[in-house]
């Protein structure tokens, strides 16, 4: 095949040869975590594996649900994802609106204040939040954890959603108000059609932090309330880490959240680096 | 700054059309009052969450670093007494904090060189390679930027197993080198190094997308004409590309530095939740004082110190993000 390539061909042939190595050295964990799901969990312990599929099994998916409860967490993680992004989305595109689309004294500070609460690192606000729950009674309560979630979720959702309105010409809503709308009716009719994409896009993405986050969900509820991410953190039995199975509950996991992530990407992309070259 | 405010009076307009009632007012309108009211109660319900979730915490994170608070405090048995910048003496006092900053920088720095330097290289190969692979390479990394932490770390704790993992086992393929039952985790350099890997892995993903994005934004006539000039691909890259890119690069590695001193999960769940003394990173160790040692007091001057640190490559990406916020 090569010796049909042309002098200026040749060199696009050493970049696919870089690409394929990039491909499989970026892919391998992904690909190992579903190879060891399904290989019978005996084959796993080998000490040396082969590298391809030794034959398929679900065993290690019954043995992962069976380990711990699986369906518990699971429903626990959904519920706290929901409810943190139906609020997010609600409280978040009310403010999104009030800085992309109004001129009023302060909203430069509001700006600034919503980027800066973004930086403050979630490890950093748990020794306290931790004590603010305690005091609320909030602690090992699901709806304690929905409130301290919206700390990452509220600022990432108004600057998304911002990012996603100031893309639309303001023009139009200034049309529609020529003729005859409210400002309301302006928003609803012209710019919410248009923004319901980014809408969607942005409670996606959303979701997907809610559900991904660790360190809140360990220290703010109790074992016996543990979400999915902490579920599979403390995956390990009486007789060690039995890795087949965990690979298992890692894919379960990962799966539906990669599926998630891969609808919305490219929607996220455009949105987070509009007009990012401009500057 | 300028931008922003001359653009101002130009957004005045819409309400002038629009609420019919205070068409009164209009006289007096050279003020933006008319909706002065209406963005504040929009904000409103979002500043006063972010105000209890966000404020009250952070503002407690500082007073408690001012006070003696222990389990006693916690339980209420004791009220909290402040000892001054007593906290900060004895974090600020300990070789054992600057041993854990040094290493935490060191982390940092070299999770964020090879983050930006790989990422710009696959970003640059993703512009030559054919449109197939490109595909495959686009969805493989968007599968793995999409991964959980907590699930990119089990995975990577099993490729690194002393026993069964893969990695030992090929690299004992190669002639002359024994590696099964090698322990990455017996020694702290090495464990980290691996928890770099992990760390490089799920940060490239992004930087890769962005930095393709906004490749594409490079003008192919500027390219043209550096090459027409005598510019070779090191030169075109150099003079065009980079200067073009420089925005997105600043967003990307502040917010890399960012994310990189503030590893936690990674190192949390690759050493079982007990990280050992040479595993542990600034957020790590802080945690560790306030809910193993249950010194919370020492535990939040600690964070405090991790945020200061951090401010300086804060404000240089909020820079950054309201420039790009006034172009629009």
């Amino acid at each position: 095949m090569s010796s049909t390539l042309t002098g200026r061909r040749a060199p696009k042939l050493w970049w696919n040869v870089l690409g394929l190595l990039v491909f499989v050295t970026a892919g391998f964990p992904l690909y190992w975590m579903l190879n060891t799901a399904f290989k019978p969990a005996r084959d796993a312990i080998d000490p040396d594996p082969s590298l391809l599929p030794t034959g398929i099994t679900f065993a290690n998916f019954g043995r992962a649900l069976d380990i711990a409860d699986f369906w518990r967490p699971v429903g626990r993680s959904m519920v706290v994802s929901l409810a943190v992004v139906v609020i997010g989305m609600a409280v978040g595109l009310l403010a999104a609106l009030a800085i992309s689309r109004f001129a009023f004294r302060g909203r430069k500070i509001v700006i600034v204040g919503i980027l800066a609460v973004q930086m403050v690192p979630l490890v950093a606000m748990i020794i306290p939040v931790f004590l603010l729950l305690n005091d609320l009674g909030q602690y090992d309560r699901l709806t304690g954890l929905i409130i301290t979630y919206l700390t990452f979720i509220l600022p990432f959702t108004v600057w998304t959603l911002r990012g996603f309105i100031v893309n639309i010409p303001k023009e139009l809503e200034e049309a529609a108000m020529v003729d005859g709308c409210s400002r309301t009716g302006a928003f609803l009719r012209v710019v919410f059609p248009l923004l319901a994409p980014g809408m969607v896009a942005t409670s996606v993405y959303g979701f997907i932090q809610a559900w991904n986050e660790y360190l809140y969900a360990l220290m703010l509820l109790s074992q016996k309330n543990q979400t999915a991410t902490v579920w599979l953190g403390n995956f390990t039995t009486k007789h060690g880490t039995e890795y087949a199975p965990m690979m298992a509950g890692a894919t379960m996991m990962a799966v539906p959240i990669v599926a998630l992530f891969l609808l919305v990407q490219r929607k996220m992309a455009a949105g987070l680096t509009a007009g990012a070259v401009k500057g | 700054m300028s931008a922003a405010d001359t653009t101002t009076p130009v957004k005045v307009p819409p309400p002038r059309q629009a609420p019919p009632p205070p068409a009164a007012e209009r006289p007096r309108a050279n003020r933006p009052s008319g909706g002065t009211a209406v963005p504040w109660l929009l904000l409103a319900p979002c500043l006063l969450i972010l105000a209890l979730v966000m404020g009250y915490p952070l503002a407690r994170l500082v007073t408690l670093s001012f006070q003696k608070f222990g389990q006693s405090q916690l339980w209420g048995f004791q009220p909290a007494e402040s000892v001054g910048f007593g906290n900060f003496a004895k974090v600020l006092g300990d070789g054992e904090f600057w041993t854990v900053v040094v290493r935490t920088i060191v982390f940092a720095a070299g999770a964020v060189v090879f983050t930006m330097v790989i990422g710009m290289a696959i970003a640059l190969l993703l512009q030559r390679v054919s449109g197939w692979l490109k595909v495959l390479i686009t969805i493989v990394l968007v599968a793995s930027w999409g991964m959980p932490v907590i699930v990119a770390t089990t995975v990577f704790k099993w490729l690194f197993d002393s026993d069964y993992g893969v990695f030992n086992a090929l690299l004992s393929k190669l002639p002359g080198v024994e590696m099964i039952g090698h322990n990455w985790f017996a020694s702290g350099p090495e464990g980290l190094a691996v928890i770099m890997l992990l760390v490089v892995w799920g940060a490239v993903p992004f930087v890769v997308i962005t930095l393709s994005a906004g490749l594409t934004q490079v003008p192919k006539e500027l390219e043209e004409a550096a090459r027409l000039d005598g510019a070779g691909a090191w030169g075109v890259f150099r003079y065009v590309t980079l200067p073009v890119l420089k925005p997105i690069i600043v967003m990307l590695t502040t917010l890399s530095v960012i994310w990189d001193m503030g590893v936690f999960p990674q190192v949390f769940v690759m050493r079982n939740g007990h990280p050992e003394p040479e595993f542990q990173v600034l957020n790590t160790y802080s945690y560790d004082r306030a809910f193993v040692v249950n010194d919370y007091a020492q535990g939040s001057a600690i964070a405090l110190v991790t945020v200061l640190l951090l401010l300086g490559v804060v404000a240089v990406y909020m820079r950054q993000m309201l420039k790009i916020g006034e172009v629009e």
